[in-house]
């Protein structure tokens, strides 16, 4: 008691403290505060806990009100790639990504560039209508497409039913990302471009050395994003390739996962867990990345 | 510059411009891909107006959908932000936990509350049953169904969360030092400082989410199809859409019924076009207050 009384003390001297009754208050105002936080953490948890112990349950034990597995049944997790072509979708699933990604990334910095950085007539009215492609629900315009694509044949090669028609309009610019490139690049200082240009840098120069240098978050964050739209993009998808299962991504592949055969509730929530451990481990290898961005779609908007 | 456009320029008109002035088109006109399009004037907006019996259910859907649970995403996530920001141990914990859910890919997370909410052997009505509480439907009934993908989109509100958090933390501390001296107690320090401090962050939250509550798609109709083919345990019936009864019919699932299952484009144009008169309204609304909001918050930063 005494021993611990002593630094207190000691503390007390050197900083004015609070009086005990306030400091009492705002204890108890931080343990309830705390509690508060840790039940929602609980709830947060709660259906990934769920479906964690389902995903190692037997059939039978599934469909029972029993809520821990016994036996655990790990083989679940190599049943899954029997039951279903998980490898197919996955693969599917990267070849849609990866593509459109790089396209992404390719395609919006040089707009986003001259959006933010070049003076020209009709800029601001150019930006503005990035603005509402980006607003409108891709609904409005899905129909035309639909069509457009069904009655392009060129060399007998059809669209429907192949993720190409996914693929393409992300090489050729994507509203978001140009969006938020621009926000970005309107944060670098003028005189770092300024330099450049005095010592007879051209625009297409600077770009690619001065700018893409310094933005390199924020295109982190626009290539993170890309990737995860397009990793759970499910309605564009089911409309070209749900017809087609041999070009079923993984979101189409797991909707249809429990009518495929009957497939068991265990067995889907395996299937379920494999689908978010992409996402999941993502995230815990760019934290950051991920925070920021995130940060940086809604402060600067 | 018109180099760097280009991209875009092309991207926008083909995958953009083009489309919305053929939805128009369309939606004068009889089409079902096959034979070629045949005008037959406003008949598939009297249709819209008059004979559908599925528009009206569609429509106050998506209403209450937009009116309810997205305000509940706000406050949610803005009542999460404040407990996290309060936080003195774990902060870092604790929001990795808050924003996991939002990385969930939306074809799984909803599979897992369909089996989590499963009314017979769920982990939830089991929980509840413990407790001496008998569970409702959820999915199964058309009362709740629309509670129960609410509580999905409750989880997975991350994204949002973490944008009100970092909004928050941004506060400059001079301005509670200076209320407390005041005499300001920690509400009346929430109302006059935090609140008008980060109101534009909120205010771009919400607006955010109306635009995605106009899109909702992808959990409605994977939730509706895995319920139903639970229900009728057979599989696959012909017509899942909005399943039960109409309940998780938005109006996006609508237009994606008739235009991708009946393939009767030229209404689903129609049903496109009143969707583009109330997204361009918001979207007007937002740009038209735009500068006043990014003002306001670059003042702040």
């Amino acid at each position: 008691m005494s021993t611990a009384s002593v630094p207190v003390g000691a503390a007390a001297l050197v900083r004015r403290r609070p009086p005990p009754a306030v400091r009492r208050q705002r204890f108890l105002v931080a343990v309830a505060n705390h509690s508060l936080l840790i039940a929602a953490a609980i709830m947060f948890l709660a259906p990934f806990a769920f479906i964690v112990l389902t995903a190692l349950m037997t059939n039978d034990q599934a469909l029972s009100s029993h809520l821990w597995p016994h036996p655990f049944r790990w083989r679940n997790f190599s049943d899954v790639f029997h039951q279903a072509p998980l490898l197919r979708w996955t693969l599917n699933t990267m070849i849609y990504s990866v593509v459109a990604t790089i396209g992404v990334v390719v395609s919006s910095v040089p707009v986003a560039y001259a959006l933010a950085r070049l003076r020209w007539r009709g800029r601001n009215l150019a930006f503005m209508v990035v603005l509402i492609a980006l607003m409108l629900p891709p609904q409005v315009t899905v129909v035309p497409l639909y069509v457009m694509w069904s009655k392009l044949h060129p060399f007998g090669f059809h669209f429907i039913g192949t993720l190409w028609p996914l693929i393409i309009p992300n090489w050729l610019g994507d509203a978001f990302s140009i969006f938020l490139l621009r926000q970005f690049f309107l944060t670098i200082p003028e005189e770092y471009l300024d330099a450049a240009r005095v010592d007879g840098c051209g625009e297409l120069r600077i770009l690619t050395t001065v700018v893409l240098r310094m933005a390199k978050p924020a295109i982190a964050a626009v290539a993170l994003f890309s990737f995860l739209y397009t990793f759970n993009d499910f309605f564009l998808p089911l409309l070209y390739v749900g017809e087609n299962p041999s070009h079923w991504v993984l979101s189409i592949g797991l909707s249809e996962f429990r009518s495929l055969r009957q497939v068991q509730w265990n067995l889907t929530m395996a299937a379920t867990l494999l689908v978010m451990a992409p996402a999941i481990v993502l995230f815990f290898l760019a934290q950051r990345a991920f925070i920021e961005g995130v940060t940086l779609t809604g402060v600067k908007g | 510059m018109l180099l760097l456009m280009s991209p875009w320029l092309a991207g926008f008109s083909i995958f953009f411009g083009y489309p919305l002035v053929m939805t128009g088109y369309l939606s004068f006109t009889h089409y079902d891909l096959l034979s070629p399009a045949k005008w037959i004037g406003w008949a598939n907006y009297s249709y819209l107006l008059h004979g559908d019996p599925q528009v009206w259910p569609a429509v106050v859907n998506s209403l209450e959908w937009i009116g309810i649970v997205v305000p509940l995403q706000v406050l949610f996530a803005f009542g999460v932000a404040l407990m996290l920001a309060r936080a003195r141990l774990g902060l870092g914990f604790f929001r990795t936990v808050f924003y996991l859910p939002a990385l969930a890919p939306p074809v799984a997370a909803t599979l897992g509350f369909v089996y989590l909410l499963n009314p017979a052997t769920g982990p939830i009505n089991t929980v509840l049953d413990h407790l001496g509480i008998q569970g409702p439907l959820w999915f199964q009934s058309p009362g709740w169904a629309k509670p129960s993908l609410a509580l999905l989109s409750l989880w997975g509100v991350g994204n949002t969360m973490i944008i009100f958090l970092a909004a928050i933390l941004d506060v400059p501390r001079h301005l509670y030092e200076s209320a407390e001296l005041d005499g300001a107690g920690p509400l009346r320090r929430l109302r006059w400082v935090t609140l008008p401090t980060v109101s534009p962050v909120v205010l771009f939250a919400a607006v955010f989410g109306v635009i995605q509550g106009l899109q909702y798609f992808t959990q409605a109709y994977v939730a509706a199809n895995i319920a139903a083919g639970q229900a009728s345990q057979a599989g696959d019936t012909i017509n899942n859409l909005g399943y039960p009864q109409d309940a998780t019919l938005f109006y996006p699932v609508l237009l994606y019924q008739h235009g991708f299952v009946n393939f009767n484009m030229g209404y689903a144009s129609a049903l496109a076009m009143l969707l583009l008169a109330v997204a361009f309204a918001v979207v007007l609304v937002i740009l038209l207050n735009s500068r006043r909001w990014v003002h306001y918050a670059g003042a702040v930063r």
